[in-house]
């Protein structure tokens, strides 16, 4: 359900050639006990020139709340429908959010990064908390973010 | 209709509410505290200044914010690790942890959402309106109890816990309705219902290119007092198409980190500020004064919901189950019952149970029910009428009065009224006798003339209820508890007897204190707490229903005493004037607290004739502190009913006593207090001008003699005995 939703915004999110290929792809994000509320995560896809291509997954349903995840907020003017039915809930410090999606073989090895937003209630805004370039190679290697994430990555 | 809708939400949303009100009291408290704790910046203080200190001392800064407490938060990054910090605005420098308080978060999710997420915030805001719409209905109620909201803070009577009550709830609905509107209107917001969000401007796709613009040389963050701040976000370092965000009490704007050139700006909406206000007004956090006085005022939920069961309890405990209750259309007595708290409907299960053990098929209903068509083998209507305020109809008698207006054939049955109230009201059993006047205009054939019940007494129950018998044809014995009290057993230790010689034998009786149970002392319950004027429940062996005696003593004199009169062919009085030394009675306590003369350190008009003098005494034998008492004592002959003559000496001489003002009805030229007061009329206009309480204790017909004597000597000044009683200034307590 999930990953075909995700392919589904990606879709109309993406206009790239070759769209028909794609593959299913694990996004793993475990967070550290940074001892708040549960976090909103913003994952999302900029081009080469960092240009916002479209997002994968929302974790956090209220809305409100968006304005913390300052880059996806401003790449996005805070647009609801670019996470129309890629909504979850947010994630508990110390939990793992496990997502699968059908990702197009387009975006790996063309300049294409991931980038995940991080806010936490009454804590530190952490815009590009990840910002991990989409390759082939780089598959499977888990990294740091900068204040609540302890891994990533993402399996094909 | 109102008190359904008081109660319902009130029991179901109880348990609610109060978590709600205690978790919001206990958080009340962070925001001053934070305001308390926190490094303030000085006045006048800019943005650009507290940023350069800031990041003088942390190169690293990210974001730097102020939370309405004034509290500034910096986040930077260090060689990669992310640090926070409290900063003090006068160094720049870190001086506490910005980690969030565990117990302030655990608190505010309990307080939000019932740490269960959507669905417990949900819960909560039901909650919230629950609390919105008790307060609603509750000040309807109090209104329409004190006869409109001009009387809103009307001296109160009644049982202690409906007084408590209310007492707490008038102070505190202000505050409950506040924080329950703002809490709905935040849940709404939190929802996305309402247009509050949050525009920002586009980002500028110009910019310089340029980095390293002095911070304290930008013009707008000069511009910005640190007062108006909310938060200042810096550009990524080595990104020269970043800007500074800049968000303050007016808005959001992008300054260039080449030329500290205002990029883009937006004012918040007319939306945004307002939610902002409320949830300043619901958290406290800006507003940290009223925050502590809100959260005070929660703790008020608790204290209602305690005493609110209790009038729940104590109206459901009055209204017994009906057993055998026949249908309106086949019964030969209709019984109406209009009751507001539901101690009437007790009355009326008594009276249908001694009038279906006599034989007779007996209807009970409300008296909002009242329809003559149906009552097709009636031969009785009796209405049993409460009263509710100033003379309002009560709850189960809604829309009696229009029904019986609206008649267009009067019935033919004959009616009796009874009323029941509280003497001790301006309005006593108003609405029996507006019903009974209007029954008597349509012409209704009358069973009985109007008769009152006061405080729920048994025996003007079982009076009336011989009456009724007798104008019915049948033997009736009424004997009615309200709730069977609990007896503690007391040992008389010595009496003084009165009045032989003018046929009224009299006795002041006084008992030993009981020995009081440890749980008695802890909660003042029964003889652990009396004062004079208090009742005491005698019942005297053969019957079951209670007699009431106002107590002459209070807990602190160290006895029980009372003054009792035989009464020729009196069961209970024969009984207790007979008693000996060392006999004992099964006794009760009631408490009358709409009977006492107050802390007041105003004068005391005491007027007391016959046994009515005993609560008298006792106001005089424990007025230590000395507070002017004048008091009117009307007696037969002071050669033989002068109760208290020989303590009266003592007491003037301690200054307990100012004056005493007898009146002597045997003799020559008979004279009754009411003609004592008459000839004192200017000393005692004089008192009352000047914030007198005048306290009545006595026989009927001497009260109603007092109140047209008082109406006499006050009409000069304006005043009237009405006036007086609605201020809690004229009381009376009458048998």
């Amino acid at each position: 359900m999930k990953s075909l939703l995700a392919t589904l915004a990606l879709t109309t999110a993406l206009t790239l050639p070759g769209l028909a290929m794609a593959r299913p792809v694990t996004l793993t994000t475990t967070l550290n006990s940074y001892g708040g509320d549960g976090a909103y995560l913003a994952l999302y896809v900029t081009d080469a020139s960092g240009a916002y291509v479209g997002s994968l997954w929302m974790a956090g349903g209220k809305s409100k709340y968006y304005e913390h995840l300052s880059d996806w907020y401003r790449a996005t003017g805070g647009d609801t429908a670019q996470v129309n039915g890629i909504t979850g809930a947010s994630v508990g410090a110390g939990r793992t959010l496990e997502i699968t999606l059908d990702l197009a073989d387009a975006l790996f090895d063309a300049g294409y990064t991931l980038h995940i937003d991080a806010a936490v209630e009454d804590m530190r805004d952490s815009p590009n908390e990840v910002a991990v370039p989409l390759t082939s190679d780089s598959a499977g290697t888990p990294v740091a973010g900068r204040r609540y994430v302890a891994s990533f990555a993402y399996d094909m | 209709m109102i008190r359904a809708l008081h109660r319902g939400p009130g029991l179901l949303a109880l348990a609610l509410v109060t978590i709600l009100s205690l978790s919001g009291a206990a958080l009340s408290v962070f925001p001053a505290a934070d305001r308390i704790a926190a490094p303030q910046a000085e006045a006048g203080l800019t943005v650009a200044a507290l940023a350069g200190r800031i990041q003088a001392v942390y190169p690293g800064v990210e974001q730097v914010r102020r939370s309405p407490s004034g509290r500034i938060t910096a986040y930077w990054f260090d060689q990669g690790a992310p640090g926070a910090a409290v900063i003090d605005p006068v160094t720049g420098k870190g001086v506490a942890s910005a980690d969030p308080n565990q117990a302030l978060r655990w608190l505010t999710n309990l307080h939000r959402s019932l740490l269960l997420g959507d669905g417990g915030r949900i819960a909560m805001a039901a909650g919230a309106a629950a609390m919105l719409v008790l307060s609603l209905s509750g000040a309807a109620l109090l209104a329409r109890r004190a006869g409109g909201w001009r009387h809103w803070f009307a001296p109160l009577r009644g049982p202690l816990a409906g007084r408590l009550h209310v007492e707490i709830a008038r102070i505190a609905v202000i505050g409950l309705v506040l924080s329950s509107t703002t809490a709905l209107w935040m849940t709404a917001s939190t929802f996305d219902l309402l247009p509050d969000r949050g525009a920002i401007p586009a980002i500028p796709t110009e910019v310089s290119r340029e980095t390293g613009f002095a911070l304290d040389q930008m013009d707008t963050l000069r511009r910005t007092s640190v007062a108006g701040l909310r938060e200042l976000s810096f550009p990524y370092p080595g990104d020269a198409t970043d800007v500074f965000t800049l968000k303050t009490d007016r808005g959001t704007g992008y300054l260039d980190q080449g030329t500290g050139a205002l990029l883009a700006w937006t004012d918040l909406t007319g939306w945004e500020r307002l939610s902002d206000t409320i949830y300043m007004l619901h958290t406290g956090q800006g507003a940290a004064a009223l925050g502590l006085v809100l959260g005070f005022m929660a703790l008020a939920v608790p204290a209602m919901g305690v005493t609110g069961v209790l009038v729940w309890l104590a109206g459901r405990r009055g209204r017994p189950r009906i057993r055998g209750n026949q249908p309106a259309g086949r019964a030969a007595t209709i019984l109406l019952v209009g009751s507001e708290g539901g101690s009437t409907w007790g009355f009326a299960a008594t009276l249908h149970a001694a009038l279906t053990e006599a034989g007779q098929s007996v209807h009970v209903g409300p008296m909002s029910g009242f329809a003559p068509k149906r009552y097709a083998r009636a031969e009785r209507i009796i209405l049993l009428a409460a009263t509710y305020g100033e003379g309002a109809a009560p709850a189960s008698a809604k829309g009696f009065l229009d029904r019986l207006n609206a008649l267009d054939r009067v019935p033919d049955m004959p009616l009796a009224v009874l009323g029941f109230g509280d003497r001790s009201f301006p309005a006593y059993c108003a609405f029996a006798k507006a019903v009974a006047a209007a029954a008597q205009a349509t012409g209704w054939p009358e069973l009985l003339p109007l008769d009152t019940i006061d405080r729920q007494s048994p025996q003007d129950f079982a009076r009336w209820g011989r009456a009724l018998g007798d104008a019915a044809g049948i033997e009736l014995e009424l004997s009615h508890q309200p709730v069977q009290p609990q007896t503690t057993t007391l040992t008389l230790v010595s009496r003084r007897d009165y009045g032989a010689e003018v046929q009224a034998p009299t006795a002041i009786l006084r008992f030993a204190l009981p020995r009081i149970p440890l749980w008695q002392r802890l909660t003042g319950a029964g003889f652990a707490r009396f004062t004079a004027g208090d009742l005491i429940g005698i019942l005297p062996e053969g019957s079951a229903v209670p007699r009431l005696y106002s107590l002459a003593s209070g807990r602190r004199d160290g006895f029980i005493e009372l003054v009792v009169k035989k009464h020729p062919g009196g069961l209970c009085s024969g009984q207790i004037t007979a008693l000996e030394p060392g006999d004992t009675v099964a006794a009760f306590l009631r408490r009358n607290p709409g009977f006492r003369p107050g802390r007041s350190r105003a004068p005391l008009i005491l007027i007391g004739a016959g046994t009515g003098i005993g609560p008298l005494a006792g106001f005089v034998r424990g007025n230590g502190r000395r507070r002017p008492v004048h008091l009117f004592f009307g007696m037969r002959h002071p050669d033989s009913d002068f109760f208290y003559g020989e303590a009266f000496p003592a007491w003037k001489e301690e200054g307990r006593l100012t004056r005493l003002i007898t009146a002597v009805s045997r003799g020559a030229r008979p004279h009754y207090v009411q003609d004592a007061l008459r000839s004192e009329a200017a000393q005692v206009a004089d008192l009352v001008r000047n914030g007198a309480r005048v306290m009545v204790c006595g026989g009927r017909d001497m009260a109603a003699g007092v109140a047209d004597a008082l109406a006499e000597i006050l009409a000069p000044a304006g005043l009237t005995p009405a006036v007086l009683k609605a201020e809690g200034r004229y009381v009376e307590d009458v048998y």
